[in-house]
C-alpha cells in the first residue's frame, strides 16, 4: 500500500482513455485506411503489405525522434531545432564504430570493426557529449538563442560529414573517416544477417508464408521489413517507458517547472541549470540512438550527409505538434499522424489513384497544366498536380499546420496532463484544516474529534474515495 | 500515516506547517544587508542600504514606490547581483549567491506578481517545492528498483501537501490548472509552496494583496504563530495598517536608502517618513 494507488476506476472507462488504446487504436485507425484505399483501387496484396511495413518503420522511427523532441520542449521547453544534427552523429558514430577495419591497402576508410551493440552506445555516447558541448554556452540562455545554436550546430555537422577534410583520417594506425560527400556504405555482414534473415527459421518462415497466401515469388524482403519494423516498435515501447518515468517523477516535475518559470524553480531550490542540463543530454542522446537506427534499417545500413537535411528537424517538430507538446503519447500518435497521413498519405493515395485512372502524360510546368483551362479542359492539371504529389504534400503539411494552429494550438492530446509525480496526486483523505491555525484551541480540538470520526468512515469506505 | 515525517510529532492533531526552526546554535540576526548598491543604467535603484532583520520577527520593509524595495528583495535573493554591498545570511557572507543554494539554505522568496507555473494543476505545484526530494535524481525515478523509495517520499510529501492546502483553503482547487486561478488564489498557493521549502527567513513580496479580509486575518495570526517557533519574515505591504499593527519592527526605505527604522509607532510619528511616503493623516 505504499504506493498509494487510487481504486480502480470503471476497467471499461480506464480501458477508453487509456494511452495504450489511444495509440493502438489510432494505429489500427491508420492502418485500415490504408488497406481500404488499397482495395478499392485494386493494389495487389503484396503492394499494400510493403506499404504498410515500410510506413510502420517510418512511423517509429518518428515516434522515438518525437518522443524525445517531447523531453525537450514538452517537457522543459528547450527550443531544440537542431534534431537532425544529433541523428547525424549517432548515424555516423554507429557506422564508423561498426564498419569492418580497413585493409592496409584500401583507398576507402573503414571502421572500428566492433560489435553491432558497441556501436549503438557509441551513437548514444556521442549525441549525448555533443549535446553537452552544445548545451553547455547555450542552456544558460534563453530559449531562443538555444533555438539558433542548435540549428547552427546541427548545419554545422552536416558540413563537417560532408568535407573532404575529414573523408579519411589516419588515426592510431587505422584508417577511419566520414566518407565526405559520398558517406559510408556498412557493407559488412550484421548480426541481423546472421541470426534472421539468412538463419534457416527464418527462411523457414518466408517459405511458411509464401506456401499459405500462394504468393507469385516471395514476400521475403517485405518479412524482412516486417521484422525490423517490429523491433523499432520494441525500441519505441523502451523510449515511451522510460519518457513515461522521467516524465512522471520529481524530476519530470521540475523539468515542467522550469518550461513554465525557470526562476520560480531557482527560488525554491532547484538548480535549473543541471537539470536542463540532464534533460537536453537524455533527449540529444536518445536523438542519437534514433538515428543510429535510422542508419541501419531505414537507410540499409548506409549513410550519406545529404540525408541529414534540416527538414527533418521540422518534420519532426510538425509530429510533435500534431501530436500535442507535453505529452508522451500524443508524440507517437502524431508521429503516426505525420507519417501516415501527411508524409506517405499523399503519394500511397496517388498512386492507388493512378492505379485506378489511367492519366495523360503531365506537363512539365505550371502554365502547361493551366494551359488546358483555355479549352475548358482540367485534365492536364490535375495531371500536373498528381505529377507534383511530392511538393504538394509540402503546402498540405503547411495548410495543415495553420489550421492546427487556429483551431487547436494545444494539439490533438495537448490538453491532456500527465501528472508529474510518481504516486496519484489525489487529495489525502487525513487531515484537519482547523487544526493548523492552533490557537483557537476550543475549535482545534472539536475539530480534531470530528475529523477523527470521519477517518474512521473513510476507512471503512476503503478504497472508494480514490475515484 | 504521518509518522513518517519525522518534524511532526502528535501526528493526530498536529499541523504540518508547525516546524521548529531549530534556534540553539543560529545567530539573533538571521538576515543583515550591507551598504547595498544596485545600479541600472544611470538608475541607482538601491544607494547604500544597510539593516538587520532579527530572528523570530516579522519585519515589514516599506516604501513609495520605485524606493528599492524590491531590488533589495532581488539582491537578498540571489536574483541580482549587486554592485557593491554584502548580505549576510546567518552570519555567513551569501553575496551573490544563486537563488537555488540560498532557497536551499533556506532563504527563499515570494514574488510580488504571483509567479504560479500556470500550466501545472495545484498539486503540482505544491509536490515541487520539498526539499531533498530523491526522485529528482533522474536514474532513481527510473529504476525499478530505486523507485519504490522515490514514491514512499513522494507519499510523505502529498500528504503534507494536502494538509499545507487545506489550511490556505485552496484544497478544493486541488487538481486546478494553477494558471486558472485568481489573483488572490495565486498569491496564497505562492506562499504555501513558499513553505513547503521549510524555510528559516522568507521573504514577501506583497503577500496579502489581493486576499480576503478573513483569510488575511487567519494568514497573518499563522505567520505570527511561525514567527514565534523561529521563522523569521521579512513583508513589503503598503497596507499600512498590517504593517503597524503586526510588524515588530519596520523599514523605511527611500530612493534607495533606508530612510528610518524602529517600531512601528516611532515610524508613524517620524516627521520624514510622513513627507516621503506616508503623507500626513496616516
Amino acid at each position: 500500500m505504499s504506493s498509494g494507488e487510487p481504486a480502480e476506476a470503471d476497467p471499461l472507462d480506464r480501458l477508453r482513455d487509456s494511452d495504450v488504446t489511444l495509440i493502438v487504436g489510432g494505429l489500427a485507425a491508420l492502418y485500415l485506411a490504408y488497406v481500404l484505399v488499397g482495395i478499392v483501387a485494386g493494389l495487389s496484396p503484396r503492394g499494400i503489405f510493403a506499404t504498410i511495413t515500410q510506413l510502420t518503420l517510418l512511423i517509429t522511427i518518428y515516434a522515438m525522434l518525437t518522443l524525445a523532441l517531447n523531453l525537450h520542449w514538452g517537457y522543459t521547453g528547450l527550443f531544440n531545432i537542431g534534431i537532425v544534427g544529433f541523428m547525424a552523429v549517432g548515424g555516423y558514430t554507429f557506422l564508423m564504430v561498426t564498419m569492418p577495419v580497413a585493409e592496409p591497402a584500401a583507398r576507402s576508410a573503414g571502421g572500428l570493426g566492433l560489435p553491432f551493440v558497441v556501436g549503438l552506445v557509441g551513437a548514444v555516447v556521442a549525441a549525448a557529449l555533443l549535446g553537452f558541448v552544445v548545451g553547455l554556452p547555450s542552456l544558460r540562455l534563453r530559449a531562443d538563442y538555444l533555438a539558433i545554436t542548435t540549428i547552427a550546430m546541427s548545419e554545422i555537422v552536416r558540413y563537417f560529414y560532408q568535407s573532404n577534410a575529414f573523408q579519411e583520417v589516419e588515426l592510431g594506425g587505422i584508417l577511419l573517416g566520414t566518407g565526405g560527400g559520398s558517406g559510408l556504405v556498412g557493407g559488412y555482414t550484421t548480426p541481423f544477417d546472421t541470426y534472421v534473415y539468412d538463419a534457416g527459421w527464418f527462411e523457414g518462415v518466408v517459405e511458411f508464408v509464401d506456401t499459405t497466401f500462394q504468393i507469385s515469388g516471395t514476400l521475403g524482403p517485405n518479412i524482412e521489413t516486417l521484422f525490423d519494423a517490429l523491433v523499432l516498435v520494441v525500441v519505441v515501447v523502451g523510449f515511451y517507458w522510460l519518457l513515461k518515468r522521467t516524465g512522471e517523477s520529481p524530476f519530470g516535475r521540475v523539468l515542467k517547472a522550469i518550461r513554465e518559470d525557470e526562476d520560480v524553480a531557482g527560488a525554491l531550490g532547484k538548480d535549473t541549470g543541471r537539470f536542463k542540463m540532464k534533460s537536453f543530454m537524455l533527449g540529444c542522446a536518445l536523438m542519437g540512438l534514433a538515428g543510429a537506427l535510422y542508419v541501419f534499417f531505414q537507410l540499409g545500413n548506409t549513410v550519406n550527409p545529404t540525408v541529414f537535411r534540416p527538414r527533418l528537424t521540422f518534420f519532426v517538430w510538425v509530429a510533435l505538434i500534431l501530436g500535442g507538446a507535453g505529452s508522451n503519447t500524443g508524440s507517437v500518435l502524431g508521429a503516426a499522424l505525420f507519417v501516415g497521413v501527411l508524409f506517405r498519405g499523399p503519394l500511397y493515395l496517388k498512386n492507388a489513384i493512378e492505379n485506378l485512372v489511367e492519366f495523360p502524360d503531365a506537363p512539365d510546368t505550371v502554365a502547361g497544366g493551366l494551359s488546358g483551362f483555355l479549352s475548358l479542359d482540367p485534365v492536364p492539371f490535375i495531371a500536373f498536380l498528381f505529377d507534383n504529389m511530392g511538393s504538394l504534400r509540402i503546402i498540405l503539411l503547411g495548410v495543415v499546420l495553420i489550421v492546427l494552429m487556429k483551431r487547436r494550438p494545444q494539439g490533438l492530446l495537448g490538453h491532456r496532463t500527465e501528472t508529474a509525480a510518481a504516486v496519484p496526486l489525489v487529495p489525502v483523505e487525513t487531515a484537519t484544516p482547523s487544526s493548523v491555525a492552533g490557537s483557537d484551541g476550543a475549535e482545534a480540538t472539536d475539530g480534531g474529534r470530528v475529523d477523527t470520526g470521519q477517518v474512521d468512515n473513510e476507512g471503512v469506505d476503503g478504497g472508494g474515495e480514490g475515484s | 500515516m504521518t509518522t513518517a515525517d519525522p518534524t511532526v510529532e502528535d501526528s493526530e492533531d498536529e499541523p504540518t506547517l508547525k516546524l521548529e526552526v531549530e534556534t540553539a546554535e543560529l545567530s539573533a540576526v538571521p538576515l543583515r544587508v550591507e551598504d547595498l548598491e544596485k545600479r541600472f543604467g544611470g538608475i541607482t535603484a538601491v544607494d547604500g542600504a544597510s539593516f538587520e532583520v532579527e530572528r523570530g520577527t516579522i519585519t515589514g520593509l516599506i516604501g513609495p514606490n520605485g524606493a528599492g524595495k524590491s531590488t533589495t528583495f532581488n539582491c537578498i535573493t540571489g536574483f541580482h547581483r549587486p554592485d557593491a554591498g554584502s548580505v549576510y545570511f546567518d552570519d555567513e557572507d551569501v553575496t551573490g549567491r544563486a537563488p537555488h543554494e540560498l532557497a536551499r539554505a533556506g532563504l527563499v522568496r515570494t514574488f510580488q506578481i504571483a509567479r504560479e507555473l500556470g500550466e501545472m494543476t495545484v498539486m503540482e505545484n505544491m509536490m515541487l517545492a520539498p526539499k531533498n526530494q530523491s526522485g529528482e535524481t533522474l536514474w532513481r525515478s527510473v529504476l525499478p528498483g530505486t523507485r519504490d523509495g522515490v514514491r514512499d517520499q513522494e507519499t510523505v510529501n502529498l500528504e503534507r501537501t494536502w494538509r499545507t492546502l487545506e489550511f490556505f483553503e485552496l484544497d478544493h482547487l486541488w487538481n486546478e490548472q494553477a494558471g486558472n486561478l485568481s489573483g488572490g488564489q495565486r498569491k496564497l498557493l505562492e506562499m504555501a509552496r513558499v513553505l513547503m521549502t521549510d524555510p528559516k527567513v522568507v521573504l514577501l513580496d506583497e503577500p496579502l494583496a489581493g486576499v480576503n479580509p478573513s483569510l488575511e486575518a487567519r494568514l497573518l495570526e499563522h505567520l505570527h504563530e511561525l514567527a514565534d517557533r523561529g521563522y523569521t519574515f521579512l513583508l513589503v505591504e503598503h497596507d499600512m495598517d498590517v504593517i503597524m499593527e503586526h510588524c515588530e519592527h519596520v523599514i523605511v526605505m527611500h530612493q534607495g536608502k533606508v530612510l528610518a527604522e524602529g517600531e512601528p509607532a516611532a515610524i508613524r510619528d517620524n516627521e520624514e517618513v510622513i513627507d516621503a511616503y506616508l503623507g500626513e493623516d496616516v
